[in-house]
């Protein structure tokens, strides 16, 4: 039985963030539904060890690209650099906790940059160069914080992924005549070295708020991405993917 | 780093309690207005005022605020 709809055979897909905790693990999922990855990240060894973990195919290399994505020059590099692309997995961003009266413009502007200009500006590009095939599909890596609820300390990184939100709703509207979906994963707490900054205490106490009782592998959140890349979400796009565990419910 | 300095600015991220309660041995966590958003107040603050980073866990395994006062000085 070979009846796979669910199958990326033939695609070549970019994944930012890709020496990362989820971003990695799309990867490996993505590579054993056979597609071509392309990896970038700003960590160059993290980036060459994500790589190696990725499932080979004939005749199909994979490819890592190192870029900061906050810098013009260096992502109109990756842009360049990287051939036609079937899906795009955006997906670097970073977070900090602080309470509001403690923002400086510069924490602001740094996270900002990341998780909410870089998207935007990589997304143009890809676009604009026609490096999206028909029938691709645009997936940000979005967050349940902000579209689907606050937390304190949590307002600039919220922000931000509301931003994606909206962005993501856009870019579906202006592009379906072409063929290109675009849709977004909202995980809750992913076990990465994102919430490296909780102590075990809080992350007992934040567990309680989740009817699964544990939090994200990166596993759970890269099937969700896979399913919004295949086939099988041809008629999906403007979403918003809830991977939370319930967390939201209530 | 001046000790007395440091209680200061951690009083102020307290709004109902006595400043007279802060002192070097206050064991800060039993104070009926400590919560985890007063620690992260603190944790910016330690940012702000002094350039140093704390996690949760050196709160965590802070009792005064003098044992608070010696991580920061030592990551100083
Ligand atoms: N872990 C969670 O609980 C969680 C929850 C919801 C959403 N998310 C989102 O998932 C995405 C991936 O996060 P993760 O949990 O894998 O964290 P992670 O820290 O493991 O991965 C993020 C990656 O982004 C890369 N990156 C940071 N700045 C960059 C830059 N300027 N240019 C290029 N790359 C850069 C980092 O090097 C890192 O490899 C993020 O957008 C995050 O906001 C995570």
């Amino acid at each position: 039985m070979d009846y796979n709809p669910f199958s990326l055979e033939g695609k070549t897909i970019l994944i930012t963030g890709g020496a990362g905790g989820i971003g990695s693990e799309v990867a490996r999922v993505c590579s054993k539904l056979g597609a071509r990855i392309i990896l970038t990240d700003i960590r160059e060894e993290a980036l060459t060890m994500a790589l190696d973990t990725l499932s080979k195919h004939e005749g199909k290399e994979h490819l890592a690209i190192k870029a900061d994505l906050t810098d013009a020059d260096e992502l109109n590099g990756l842009v360049t650099a990287i051939p036609e692309i079937d899906g795009f997995v955006c997906n670097a961003g970073v977070m900090k906790l602080v309470l509001t009266q403690f923002i400086t413009e510069e924490e602001l502007k740094r996270i900002q940059s990341i998780n909410l200009n870089a998207p935007i500006l990589l997304t143009r590009s890809l676009l604009k160069k026609k490096k999206i095939n028909r029938g691709g599909s645009i997936v940000f890596t979005a967050s349940a914080a902000g579209v689907y609820r606050v937390s304190i300390g949590n307002a600039i990184y919220a922000t931000t992924k509301c931003g994606i939100d909206a962005f993501m709703r856009t870019v579906a509207l202006e592009y379906g005549h072409k063929g290109i979906r675009c849709n977004s994963v909202n995980p809750g707490m992913v076990e990465t070295a994102l919430i490296s900054g909780f102590t075990e205490e809080e992350k007992e106490k934040e567990m309680l708020n989740y009817p699964l009782r544990r939090f994200a592998k990166p596993e759970d959140i890269a099937f969700g991405i896979a399913f919004l890349l295949s086939d099988a979400s041809s008629f999906v796009t403007g979403s918003a993917l809830k991977i939370d565990g319930g967390m939201t419910l209530s | 780093m001046e000790i007395n300095d440091f209680i200061q600015h951690f009083a102020e991220q307290f709004d109902f309690t006595d400043s007279g309660e802060f002192k070097a041995d206050t064991v800060f966590k039993q104070l009926d207005e400590w919560s985890s958003i007063v620690a992260l107040s603190v944790i910016s603050m330690v940012d702000e005022e002094y350039g140093v980073t704390i996690k949760g866990d050196d709160i965590k395994l802070s009792d005064t605020i003098e044992d608070l006062f010696n991580i920061v000085q030592s990551k100083a």
